[in-house]
């Protein structure tokens, strides 16, 4: 019979291993369930992960890579933060709309003004706005001891609601014929996302995205407050005897999560977005819980996981175009993934060991 | 010996890397008092899970009245007439008592019928029980009673006793000695694990004694010294600890009138506490397990905020300062839960340092931290407390928990403090690293450091303490001098026989 | 606008239409977490069985087969959550939110072809005399039969939580899973069994909403009525009836927002397609403060070492 034993200390080597083995993992039971969609399996794997980076249009799939990718490591460094503290801010897609939101706003407030300080200053909106939706559920918490995980879902569904009345209301473009949506804010110079080289896909939200990786990399590693961080989601009660406060933890990490999801929502729609509309949102915010949990709550394995994350989004979506796999079957295809890490991750902390059957 | 009840013929039980039972066979008879006698990680409670069905042997039998006996899980132990009252971790607090104890019985009766049941058995055994109330709420020795009425309910044959006097005063012993004396008389065997030797002494007709997985000795013991039996247990004579003549300074800590709720649902709260503690002395704490011993740790650690003056420390009031504060100004503590609470398993022995060690042994700049300082500290906790690990980096939970305990203690003693705090130091400790850890104490009390030490062992506190006092029900006896201080005296101030005054005080 | 256009009978008639979906996956979900466990994975098994629930009602015909196939569909997917969490030892909330993101793909998959189809409809009760009762009669007797087999699944529920062996186990599992494991009983079984009855009943809620309150198939159609009844479990301290009040309370919320919104109130659409989330929030708000009701070990891993 199988038995766990619980391994005197987390194996180094199964913490990287696993997200490999989870990828490989994936490919194959996807492959299987894209079989069962009549869609030729090894043909299906090879356009969603080749196509993108060497195949004939990478030229133009590759930018594409970095502008999925940055929202996803954005919004995914936030999450980790809160996740290694035991703090699960779950909404990332509502703090993601409401700095869209923001964002736009401040940028639609100066229009056609153009100035330098547009753009600074809607980032500085951006990442506000993000900030106060995710001081919500943190001020409860603090406050009432209420769970964030529920009112951080429920806050998405508001800033969801909240965005439709914005681009049916105020928001929308006063020459836009009726139509829902904001003006288009990339044929608005001070306040266009634009490519930073054209064509890369290498906008301003890659650059925040990269700085947020290396300053979660220096906090929790150098710093006393990403130790504390550390503490308190592997011993909560070792943490308030090492001196963390736990409240202030909450509302930092919710805090910094919310903050760097606003940002990532006003990145987009500044830049590849373009607009505020109804159907602005794409689930970066949910797919990025993934992304952290894949990155296996590492900065650095972030980065990566982000990469692949978006690469099965492009991927996806060739494959859709070329194969008729439906969009969902990608969806499928991402839940497993995490799925598998998950169950992978066992191997981590304890040892698979074969044994005679004893009473449990 | 009579007639046998249950015989053991080398049970062997192998975990990876441990052999923690090795061949060990004895026999005990009807109606017998037989101690099981062994230091933590003897193989004790390998053992008495083998026998209640918990853990199944590698190789060996057990006969039950001549006939084979292989219980595979718990129920068909209870079935074949064996009752275990555990040590730890099998009362549900949010429930009430008859639901606990029936949770323990086959065929529970309806819970009317149970309740009238266990007040009849209750009254019989002299263990007052309301069988309505919820556990939680309950003293450890209340506790306790419900466990043992658990197995009475089932008329059992064998009844396990695991520790079972750790949770109780002195007078509490007297009246659970009684009901098992009581028990004995009427043809019931009970297998006594302990590791206190007097009351061994008193109880039992017979002892096995178990070192490392083995059996290494039987005696009778009412017949055998307290001192040979100690060195069976340990296999060496035992070095006790020193105590140098102190001088004692000024008053360090100085708790006044002190009230606080417990943090948690079933805690207790502190009641009006007034302690002083000079520099150079030892104050013991006892208490039954429960009493308030965690609050009054979680107050001086400052994880449990006061009123400002309510605990000065060298004249200072420091009720509404966190931990780190205190830390900087001189006062740390070691609380009892080495895993989770003193230290963070998962974590290096090196980020375990860091944990208490931030502030004062500067491993701290601009808020960034200095890795290699760090370890540092954690090796020269290592080395000057013996701790058997093959670095400081490896995982706290990878120590056992002698070692562990030596880091945590050490962690505190090696940053100089003026108040040291702990709570249980020698819990669950082995002897030798029990001795090393009271000796610490005395040396640092002997440099001028006031010392509270918080302990369940009154054997401990009678070694290392200048005064004692005791906890109970939140609330602190007036401390007296340990010098002449006797058995009977510690119990009241303990709170003699909770809730059993009606029935035997 | 209008306010006269609204029934009081039928608004309360309706309200307990949209309370049942939330109703049924609170129970399942009070279940669970009286056995000690929290799977936030209840969206996710609710949207697996709202399409599971209506792809067989529509190939078969029967409603009521579409219900098993909900519950079965629901049921099964929360068995991945049991391989995560109960053999595997993941995160209870890493899991949970994993089932959720892989049920909401899932169901879009399955869906595809159902998009714009109706679905058979279930008859509604008619017993002549009470049904046909001035407003007790559309109130209490006029419901389709998974309305009264929420009620009854409350009903249930309560008894067996208060006066069974089997409840008794249950709640002690959750409660303390050491001393359980410690008493010989099996602690993984019993965990294992909650949480698929857990699945069942939010499988059924979900195809409530897919064959009953709405009834068609479109994407997401669940829109976090799975993450309110986890909200509603707090709401309700972890009791049963408490569950069935708290799902009444929301579904007034919910369905007064809608006759609003069709009487035409000057309040915009979107805020008032808010309220039930901003509702959610503050009942939470308001009983977070107490927190002794919950079960001891809930969310706790279990690995049974010797």
């Amino acid at each position: 019979m199988i038995r766990l034993e619980k391994r005197p200390q987390p194996s180094r080597g199964w913490s990287i291993a696993t997200p490999l083995v989870a990828v490989l993992a994936t490919m194959l039971f996807g492959g299987l369930l894209f079989g069962v969609l009549g869609t030729n399996p090894l043909q299906a794997i090879e356009t969603i992960f080749w196509e993108p980076l060497f195949g004939e249009f990478a030229f133009y799939y590759r930018p594409q890579l970095l502008v999925k990718g940055a929202p996803l490591v954005l919004i995914a460094i936030g999450l980790s933060l809160g996740f290694r503290a035991g703090i699960w801010n779950i909404g990332a897609e509502g703090q993601y709309i409401i700095g869209a939101l923001t964002g736009a706003a401040v940028g639609l407030a100066f229009y056609p003004l153009e100035a330098w300080y547009i753009f600074p200053l809607m980032v500085i909106a951006g990442a506000l706005g993000g900030w106060l939706w995710a001081m919500i559920p943190a001020f409860l918490k603090v406050r009432f001891g209420t769970n964030e995980i529920l009112v951080s879902l429920m806050l998405v569904y508001v800033a969801e609601q909240f965005l439709a009345s914005m681009s049916l209301g105020l928001l929308k473009n006063p020459e836009g014929f009726g139509f829902p949506g904001s003006r288009n804010l990339q044929q608005y110079d001070s306040a266009h996302n634009a490519d930073l080289i054209a064509n890369t896909g290498m906008h301003w939200g890659v650059v925040a995205a990269l700085i947020a990786v290396i300053f979660a990399y220096v906090l929790l590693n150098r710093h006393m407050l990403g130790f504390h961080i550390r503490l308190t989601g592997e011993a909560p009660r070792a943490a308030r005897f090492a001196g963390v406060r736990p409240s202030r933890l909450i509302l930092l990490c919710l805090g910094m999560s919310g903050a760097l999801a606003g940002l990532a929502g006003m990145f987009e729609v500044s830049g590849p977005a373009g607009q505020v509309s109804i159907d602005f949102n794409v689930g970066y915010g949910f797919t990025a819980i993934i992304v952290a949990f894949l990155g296996r709550l590492h900065p650095v394995g972030i980065l990566l996981a982000g990469g692949l994350m978006a690469l099965t989004y492009i991927g996806g979506e060739i494959a859709q175009g070329q194969l008729g796999l439906p969009a969902a079957a990608i969806q499928v295809f991402q839940g497993m993934l995490l799925f598998f890490l998950l169950a992978l991750d066992l191997l981590t902390n304890y040892r698979i060991a074969l044994q005679k059957p004893e009473v449990a | 010996m009579s007639q046998v009840l249950l015989s053991l013929n080398g049970l062997t039980k192998a975990y990876p890397g441990v052999v923690a039972n090795d061949d060990i066979s004895f026999k005990i008879g009807v109606g017998e008092v037989h101690a099981l006698l062994g230091e933590n990680g003897a193989g004790k409670s390998t053992l008495v899970k083998m026998i209640y069905g918990l853990v199944k042997p590698d190789s060996g039998t057990m006969e039950l009245r001549g006939q084979s006996y292989a219980p595979g899980e718990p129920r068909a132990a209870r079935a074949d007439g064996i009752a275990m009252v555990f040590q730890h971790f099998s009362l549900f607090d949010a429930l009430n008592v008859a639901e606990n104890i029936a949770l323990g019985m086959e065929n529970p009766p309806p819970m009317r019928d149970l309740a009238a049941r266990i007040r009849e058995v209750s009254e019989t055994y002299g263990l007052p029980l309301d069988p309505f109330r919820t556990v939680g709420d309950l003293s450890a020795g209340e506790r306790q009673r419900v466990e043992i009425i658990r197995c009475l309910l089932q008329d059992p044959k064998l009844l396990i006793m695991d520790e079972p006097t750790s949770v109780l005063t002195p007078q509490e012993v007297q009246i659970l000695f009684k009901t098992l004396e009581k028990l004995r008389g009427e043809g019931t065997s009970i297998l006594y694990i302990s590791h206190k030797l007097e009351e061994i002494r008193t109880l039992c007709d017979t002892a096995t004694i178990l070192r490392l997985g083995k059996v290494v000795g039987t005696c009778t013991p009412r017949e055998t010294t307290a001192r040979d039996m100690a060195e069976l247990m340990v296999g060496s004579a035992l070095k006790t600890p020193e105590r140098a003549g102190r001088a004692l300074g000024e008053v360090a800590l100085d708790i006044s009138g002190l009230s606080a709720p417990s943090p948690s649902a079933f805690g207790t709260a502190l009641k009006n506490v007034h302690l002083t503690v000079q520099q150079g002395e030892i104050v013991g704490i006892g208490g039954v397990a429960g009493n308030g011993q965690e609050e009054l740790l979680g107050v001086l650690s400052g994880e449990i905020l006061t009123e400002a003056g309510a605990v000065k420390l060298l004249g200072e009031p420091i009720g509404r300062m966190g931990p780190a504060a205190r830390r900087a100004l001189g006062l740390l503590t070691a609380p009892e839960e080495r895993l989770g609470h003193a230290a963070a398993p998962d974590m290096s022995l090196t980020e375990n340092a860091l944990l208490t060690g931030a502030v004062r042994e500067n491993l701290v700049s601009n808020g960034f931290l200095k890795w290699g300082a760090a370890r540092e500290f954690a090796e020269r906790i290592i080395e000057a407390f013996d701790v058997r690990t093959p670095g400081p980096e490896n995982a706290a939970r990878s120590l056992s928990g002698g070692n562990l305990q030596k880091f945590v203690i050490g962690r505190e003693v090696l940053q100089g403090p003026k108040v040291l705090v702990v709570n249980q130091p020698t819990w669950g400790v082995d002897a030798a690293a029990a001795a090393a850890i009271r000796q610490a104490l005395l040396d640092l009390a002997a440099e001028g450091t006031a010392v509270v030490c918080i302990s369940q062992d009154l054997d401990e506190l009678m070694e290392i303490a200048d005064r004692f006092a005791a906890l109970n029900e939140g609330r602190l006896s007036t401390p007296r001098s340990t010098t002449g201080l006797t058995v009977e005296e510690i119990g009241l101030m303990m709170g003699g026989a909770h809730g059993m005054e009606v029935a035997h005080v | 606008m209008d306010l006269s256009a609204i029934n009081p009978v039928l608004l309360i008639a309706s309200l307990m239409v949209a309370a049942t979906p939330l109703l049924l996956a609170a129970i399942g979900e009070l279940v669970v977490e009286k056995a000690g466990v929290l799977n936030l994975g209840v969206e996710g098994m609710m949207i697996v069985g709202a399409i599971s629930g209506f792809a067989i009602a529509v190939e078969t015909g029967s409603p009521w087969l579409g219900f098993l196939a909900a519950a079965v569909g629901g049921a099964a997917l929360s068995l991945l959550f049991v391989v995560l969490t109960q053999v595997a030892l993941a995160n209870q909330v890493a899991s949970g939110l994993a089932l959720t993101l892989f049920g909401l793909g899932l169901s879009s998959l399955m869906g595809q072809s159902y998009v714009g189809v109706k679905p058979p409809r279930m008859a509604e009760l008619h017993i002549p005399g009470l049904s046909d009762m001035p407003v007790l009669g559309p109130i209490l007797f006029s419901h389709d039969p998974v309305l009264y087999l929420g009620v009854a699944i409350i009903a249930a529920v309560w008894a067996v939580l208060k006066f069974t062996r089997v409840g008794l186990i249950l709640r002690a599992v959750g409660e303390n899973h050491d001393a359980a494991h410690a008493l010989g009983y099996k602690v993984v079984r019993i965990r294992i069994a909650a949480i698929a009855f857990g699945g069942a009943c939010a499988g059924l809620g979900g195809a409530y909403i897919s064959l009953i309150r709405v009834p068609q198939w479109t994407e997401g159609m669940t829109a976090g009525v799975g993450w309110i009844a986890l909200a509603l479990v707090v709401f309700a301290s972890w009791k049963p009836w408490r569950v069935l009040l708290g799902a009444y309370l929301f579904g007034g919320v919910t369905v007064v927002q809608l006759n609003l919104q069709a009487a035409g109130v000057a309040i915009p659409v979107e805020y008032l397609a808010m309220s039930p989330y901003l509702v959610t929030i503050l009942v939470l708000v308001i009983l977070s403060a107490d927190k002794s009701s919950a079960p001891a070990a809930l969310g706790r891993i279990f690995h049974a070492s010797h």
